[in-house]
């Protein structure tokens, strides 16, 4: 059984279809990168694996693990394995990052009917993950995101993507407003994730993180559909040739 | 305004008043000629409405409608349900001071090996027989606002706190307030915490309900005299019945370099309104005066201060929260006076509501009259939802949609409650915030 089956999915925003029949699987182990142009759609699809409010799904469906995403609630996503990396992770001022943590770790673990985590263990589990990430010890006693750098909110969404250990990572333009070294140092954190039993979607508008994270798989999206698949040199060539040709083609 | 009108609605429990038992509204000679006074001033401009300026979000005509008579003084009965009630509420390390019904109850209250420099005395007994500085400053309030008077009339009980120069009390002191609700009744009580230059102190009040108790009403009072280079700490709780009637007013004095630190939190009582006057009397003063409302069903809640600037290098801080659910009504006014020889004076306020529900309401009332030319002062005021974008993040995180509301609710009111300098009295408040939250189910 795949990890992910999306197919033939239609997606209305406020009577705008968005998504106009997207088809996708992807299986455990397995790192597929998702391209398009601005408004293709890549950020939608996103979305709606993730469950945010507000998109209409109006036809297809997506199956994860066999089980019909689209009927559970944002939360139930995240218990089952379902991890959604924000291209604009938010401030939440006042919940600072560690309670945060452990709040979400054990309402994930509570759903899926295990213990929660003692302190102490969570504690050292965060501590480690935050070393590996160059994440300093006082950056998770503020406020979640807030002050923040570019670099570093992204790095907190890797950071939380190793504590949930979710099955299925969908990271959503990770290098937007990254420089090149804080790219490498969240690139570097995800691929350390990378395992037989997890699998990532790696949304991009730039063929440059590609460089870091490698994908097996390569799709372009424009218009709403993927509208070409292949190997990792599919991004090289989009590279050189840039999406115009296939604005045609959708 | 139809007078006839206002006098009718005075309500009829008044009529009664003058026929207390003499017993029951202590104090002789200039107490008497005191309560005479209010009692005629009360009388003269009744339950205030709607069309006084201060009164306008709060109708009291409308809303209470009537003052119930005086409750009578707590039986074998009433202590029995106050005693339970008190198991329920009672915080670790403090010393206990109740009133039941508005009567001090000497064997639910810790007035024994006082710390040095500390005395306790009750209201009854200082109007009757204390001395003249203490009454005086127990008689101090006009009559200008008619619950005030109405307070000064009928006022039968409570602490009368005393704490020498220097004195730094490590014991905060707890002035619980108890309706036993066994009749509709009301309870008037005023409170005098006198504290000495450079002293200091911690003093909570809680408004609590036996279980059970109805309809019934708070009428309370609190005057706070802050000596120079004194501290102190002030958290009132009120966790009324849902069908209670709370009005409560505060008159402080803060002295010279002194630092009042206060926080009120309200999720109880049907009616509530605390209207607070703070007058940062000698230079160098600092206030920080912070509140949360947290309201649901038909709650109205309203809190008037009133900072009132007098001498220069003076600075207040006013952070206010109010989160409302289904028909919560919450008011906030902020009134600050800077006069014309207050200069250098620092005042901020700052207020921001939270409606969980189209039907909830929130009033900002910010009023700034500045006289001196080199002042800093500013307010704001917010009113909003729940952020989507930021419910959405953490239900993405796994959490269920009333615990991700619930972490957004409290980061919402603890910009108020951090202000709190005690670290169990920090707690305390945390905890009534999510006993709130939990309830919402």
């Amino acid at each position: 059984m795949p990890l992910l089956e999306v197919k033939n999915l239609q997606v209305r925003v406020e009577e705008r279809e968005i998504l106009h029949g997207l088809s996708l699987t992807v299986d455990a182990g397995e790192v597929h990168a998702i391209m398009g142009p601005n408004g293709s759609g890549k950020s939608t699809l996103s979305h709606v694996i993730a469950g945010k409010p507000g998109y209409e799904v109006t036809a297809g469906e997506i199956l994860f693990k066999g089980e019909n995403l689209l009927e559970m609630s944002p939360d139930q996503r995240a218990a089952k394995g379902v991890f959604l990396a924000f291209q604009y992770p938010v401030e939440i001022p006042g919940v600072a990052t560690m309670t945060f943590l452990r709040t979400a770790l054990n309402a994930q673990r509570k759903a899926r009917g295990e213990g929660e985590f003692s302190t102490p263990d969570f504690l050292k589990r965060v501590r480690e993950v935050a070393a590996r990430l160059n994440i300093p010890q006082d950056m998770l006693r503020r406020g979640v995101n807030v002050g923040f750098s570019g670099g570093e909110k992204k790095r907190n969404e890797v950071l939380q993507m190793a504590l949930f250990e979710p099955s299925l990572c969908i990271l959503d333009e990770m290098d937007s407003g990254l420089d090149i070294d804080a790219l490498r140092v969240a690139a570097d954190g995800v691929n350390a994730l990378r395992s037989p039993d997890r699998a990532m979607v790696v949304i991009t508008h730039y063929q440059r993180l590609l460089n870091y994270i490698v994908p097996d798989f390569v799709h372009v999206m424009s218009k709403g559909r993927v509208v070409k698949s292949g190997g990792k040199e599919l991004a090289l060539e989009l590279e050189a040739s840039g999406y115009a040709q296939f604005e045609d083609a959708a | 305004m139809n007078v006839a009108l206002a006098k009718a609605e005075t309500g009829p429990g008044l009529r009664g008043i003058l026929a207390i038992p003499r017993g029951r509204l202590p104090g002789a000679g200039k107490v008497a000629d005191y309560r005479r006074q209010a009692f005629d001033a009360y009388e003269n401009a009744g339950l205030p409405h709607r069309r006084i300026e201060d009164w306008k979000y709060t109708d009291l005509r409308v809303l209470m409608r009537e003052v119930l008579p005086l409750a009578p003084e707590p039986d074998a009965a009433a202590l029995t349900r106050a005693v339970a009630a008190l198991k329920l509420y009672s915080i670790a390390g403090v010393r206990r001071l109740v009133l039941v019904d508005g009567v001090f109850v000497a064997s639910l209250s810790e007035t024994a090996d006082l710390e040095q420099g500390l005395g306790i005395r009750t209201l009854c007994a200082e109007l009757e027989i204390g001395d003249a500085a203490l009454q005086a400053q127990l008689l101090a309030p006009d009559h200008s606002n008619p619950m005030m008077a109405l307070n000064s009339a009928m006022m039968t009980d409570g602490l009368v706190i005393d704490v020498a120069d220097d004195a730094a009390l490590t014991q905060p002191l707890h002035i619980v307030h108890i309706a036993s609700g066994a009749v509709p009744a009301a309870m008037f009580t005023r409170s005098l915490l006198k504290l000495g230059n450079a002293a200091s102190a911690t003093l909570v009040e809680s408004y609590i309900a036996a279980e059970g108790a109805k309809t019934y009403q708070v009428h309370d009072s609190l005057l706070l005299s802050i000596g120079d280079g004194a501290r102190l700490d002030h958290v009132r709780l009120v966790e009324d019945g849902r069908e209670a009637f709370n009005i409560s007013s505060a008159v402080v004095t803060v002295g010279a370099r002194a630092h009042f630190n206060s926080f009120g939190m309200t999720s109880g009582s049907h009616v509530s309104r605390y209207q607070a006057v703070i007058a940062c009397a000698g230079e160098g003063a600092r206030v920080e005066t912070n509140g949360v409302n947290l309201l649901n069903g038909r709650q109205h809640a309203d809190t008037t201060l009133f900072l009132d600037h007098a001498v220069p290098n003076c600075s207040s801080r006013e952070v206010f929260r109010a989160v409302l659910d289904d028909r919560g009504h919450s008011v906030f006014q902020g009134r600050i006076m800077v006069r014309p020889k207050a200069q250098k004076t620092d005042a901020k306020m700052m207020t921001r509501a939270l409606l969980l529900s189209d039907e909830a309401e929130a009033d900002n009332k910010p009023e700034l009259e500045i006289f001196a030319d080199d002042v800093t002062c500013g307010h704001g005021a917010t009113t909003g939802a729940l952020d989507e974008s930021l419910l959405f993040y953490l239900r993405a995180r796994g959490l269920p949609e009333k615990e991700a509301q619930a972490l957004l609710i409290q980061a919402f009111v603890g910009e108020a409650i951090e202000a709190i300098a005690n670290d169990d009295l920090r707690e305390l408040a945390v905890s009534a915030a999510q006993r709130w939250l939990a309830a919402r189910g």
